[in-house]
């Protein structure tokens, strides 16, 4: 074999994509069929339920806490970039604005659910609804729980100066995570609050 | 090749084994320990542990049927007997050791140091452990405050409304829903492991087309438990609201429907099956080129026929209930797309047996166990077929039938491969071989045990006998066929404590094995027996889908050709 004929192997960088990044997407993927169950047993038994109250009778569209829940994945997006160059003042207050629009929508399903239960009679046991609407909606308010948990670390950090550009990468994969918690609750309020009611 | 950076293998493991420390140090380091290779190690034993577990509740299932009318177990009994094996066999037993072989394989095999993640790694195990600690708690926890039941005695499938409240009080059912949530989420973690390990710690030069097809199935089946495992775990969380919470959704009496819990079932129950076999070929892919001495055939094909088999797998789960009452569309629909897993898998069988033509093949305990489960899955995809013809399956469900066909994939195919795994990677875990005599005795036993036990269970299921009966009557005339298959059960125990045997006598008597006992050609084989907790001294550069071999023939590598 002559040096010439050996193909000369191209020394380009080899370059493969973030773990952190590839891990959450997987973690997503397998959400969204837990998520995808309970979609489906809620559409399911749409108009299924033996006895009332019916969605139509006690649902109110939140649209004030949708528009609150869906405005922080942009917020949370100024808070990615300002954190990749390194602007934390600004990377701080947008974080801060997240976690309150996050807190808004929580408190908006507290309540929404305070008056089901006490107004309404509407409780997980009264029928085929109440069983499907509060573990479906209850399913996203968990991940609202757990973002805003994290999201609340980050802020703690930043607080205390320990969190600047080094850890842009790491709080893209849980901004990933929160544009997760969005997107599933354009399908939860789709399906609840207008197809299903 | 001046700046040849893989040590040559073939040389000899000098570093031995020298531990002095304690005994208490030693479990210590196993407990808190984040490396890959102990994790892997750790989900062979446990499962393996539960496999012996599994397997005596078989035997004593087996012993129970072998004459009319029998009372070795009471009808209770049978069924928690009945529901454990089948649980703890497919949860505690298949997913556990064939993430385990993954745990330990892939990170070696793409040139990687460690998985990507390393201490979810070490949580996804400790929770599956957990898992299983908590389903056979229940043997004592599972009394609940009037005293019903220990175990679960649901079934594996644990249908509604069998699970209701109502039909299934005490707790047992409650462990059996626990246990799997619990575990599930440890399956996932592995899973969302060895995804971003394949996608972002492969080697320098390993393109997704040099990657060995171990780590490229390991890969689909880690994306498919991503999609199957989580519906369960969804199921599971509705089935304890309703026995938790007194919610509705498989109570017919509020307008639930049973039948959904069915479709949810399936629907992780179906993909789940590929996600235990995938592996098995897996296993087979590596040891059938190495000892036929040949490269794999058809390896883009094989990948392709990987990720088809995972797509269709997803859209089949109801022909588990073509006798629910379905509407014909959805009957043709389940027929069709079941029929049509075949086309992929035949590629695969096809390929594999291409691999062997012309090969010198050495038959080795691992080739013997992989040369039948070529044979004996071909079977089990041919009554595949069968049963996937409705208007058959509604003769022949829910008999012993299914019983047999499920427990040729099963055993036939999934075990047979798991043996052969152990039997050629032994020697790269311990640094000793396994005996090659003991080997032939496990391999023929358990072979004609096997045979034996699941050939004749076809026919039972053909004389119409259902599954999960605790007894029969004399004048049915199945005493004499569930004799044999008792039998055959008996003589693959025989065999699996030979197995037993030899895995424990080997690890102390064993001959060293080198670095590289079967002359092989993937990364793992370049690194000494034991592998050091680094891997890799060097991370690894590679120019083709055999890098070892590229090394041991330097005047006629594989990269001249694949490009």
């Amino acid at each position: 074999m002559s040096a010439s004929s050996v193909v000369p192997i191209p020394q380009q960088a080899w370059q493969l994509p973030p773990r952190g990044t590839v891990g959450m997407v997987c973690l997503i993927i397998g959400e969204s069929a837990i998520f995808t169950i309970f979609v489906v047993a809620y559409v399911f038994y749409i108009g299924k339920s033996l006895a009332g109250p019916t969605p139509g009778e006690v649902l109110q569209v939140p649209w004030f806490t949708t528009i609150c829940l869906l405005s922080s994945s942009f917020t949370i997006v100024r808070a990615e970039h300002a954190v990749a160059n390194g602007l934390i003042k600004r990377f701080f207050t947008w974080l801060a604005v997240t976690v309150a629009l996050g807190g808004v929508f929580l408190a908006g399903t507290a309540n929404e659910w305070h008056k089901l239960i006490y107004r309404d009679g509407l409780t997980i046991h009264t029928n085929l609804f109440g069983t499907t609407f509060y573990s479906l909606v209850g399913l996203h308010a968990t991940h609202v729980v757990i973002g805003l948990a994290m999201l609340l670390l980050v802020l703690f950090f930043t607080v205390f100066g320990k969190f600047d550009a080094e850890h842009a990468e790491r709080f893209k994969v849980l901004a990933l995570y929160w544009h997760f918690v969005d997107a599933v609750w354009v399908v939860v309020f789709t399906v609840v609050y207008i197809l299903g009611r | 090749m001046a700046d040849q950076i893989i040590p040559y293998p073939g040389t000899f493991d000098a570093s031995g084994r020298s531990n002095e420390s304690t005994l208490l140090e030693t479990l210590h380091s196993w407990v808190i320990t984040v490396d890959h290779k102990k994790l892997g190690i750790l989900y062979v034993i446990y499962s393996l542990f539960f496999l012996l577990i599994a397997g005596c509740e078989a035997i004593c299932i087996r012993i129970q049927l072998v004459v009319p009318n029998n009372h070795f177990l009471e009808p209770a009994v049978f069924n928690r007997f009945f529901t454990m094996h089948g649980t703890t066999m497919v949860f505690l037993v298949g997913m556990p050791i064939l993430f385990g072989f993954g745990n330990y394989l892939v990170p070696l095999m793409i040139g990687a140091r460690d998985m990507a993640f390393p201490r979810l790694n070490a949580f996804s195990f400790w929770l599956t452990a957990f898992g299983g600690l908590l389903l056979y708690f229940s043997f004592v926890g599972g009394f609940g405050l009037y005293g019903m039941g220990s175990a679960p005695d649901v079934g594996w499938f644990a249908y509604a409304p069998l699970t209701a409240r109502a039909f299934s009080p005490g707790h047992s059912t409650d462990y059996w829903a626990l246990a799997l949530i619990v575990s599930g989420f440890g399956t996932l973690g592995t899973a969302i492991n060895i995804v971003a390990t394949v996608i972002s710690m492969r080697c320098k030069g390993m393109t997704l087309l040099r990657m060995p097809l171990f780590p490229w199935l390991m890969f689909v089946v880690s994306s498919l438990t991503l999609i199957t495992i989580t519906p369960l775990t969804a199921a599971q969380f509705m089935l304890l609201i309703d026995r938790y919470l007194g919610g509705h959704f498989f109570d017919t009496q509020a307008g639930g429907s049973a039948t959904v819990w069915m479709h949810f079932f399936w629907i992780f129950g179906h993909p789940e099956v590929y996600v235990l076999v995938m592996p098995a070929f897996a296993i087979a892919n590596e040891i059938i080129p190495v000892f036929s001495r040949k490269a794999i055939f058809g390896y883009a094909a094989m990948v392709a026929a990987s990720v088809c088999i995972a797509f269709v797998s997803v859209s089949v789960w109801a022909h588990h209930m073509f006798t629910v009452g379905m509407t014909s569309a959805s009957n043709a629909f389940f027929t069709l797309s079941t029929m049509l897993v075949g086309i992929p898998t035949g590629i695969k069988i096809f390929n594999w047996v291409a691999t062997m033509w012309g090969g010198k093949i050495r038959f080795a305990t691992p080739m013997l166990f992989c040369t039948a489960f070529l044979f004996q899955f071909l079977i089990a995809g041919l009554t595949g077929i069968m049963l996937s013809v409705s208007p058959l399956d509604w003769q022949l469900h829910n008999s012993y039938f299914v019983i047999a066909h499920f427990h040729y994939v099963l055993v036939g195919a999934i075990v047979t491969c798991i043996f052969a795994a152990i039997y050629y990677w032994y020697p790269k875990v311990t640094g000793r071989m396994l005996s090659e005599v003991l080997g032939k005795w496990h391999f023929w036993l358990f072979f004609i045990g096997f045979h034996i036990c699941f050939d004749t269970m076809h026919i039972l299921g053909f004389l119409g006998m259902p599954r999960s009966i605790y007894t029969y009557q004399a004048d049915r005339g199945w005493t004499l066929i569930n004799q044999i298959v008792s039998v055959g059960a008996f003589i693959q125990g025989i065999a699996v404590l030979i197995f037993v045997y030899n895995l424990v006598f080997s690890y102390f008597r064993g001959l060293p094995a080198g670095n590289d006992p079967w002359d092989a050609w993937t990364l793992e084989w370049s690194v000494p027996s034991p592998p050091p907790e680094y891997n890799f001294a060097m991370e690894p550069e590679v120019r083709s889908r055999r890098p070892l071999w590229d090394l041991k023939h330097p005047e006629d590598p594989d990269w001249r050709y694949e490009r």
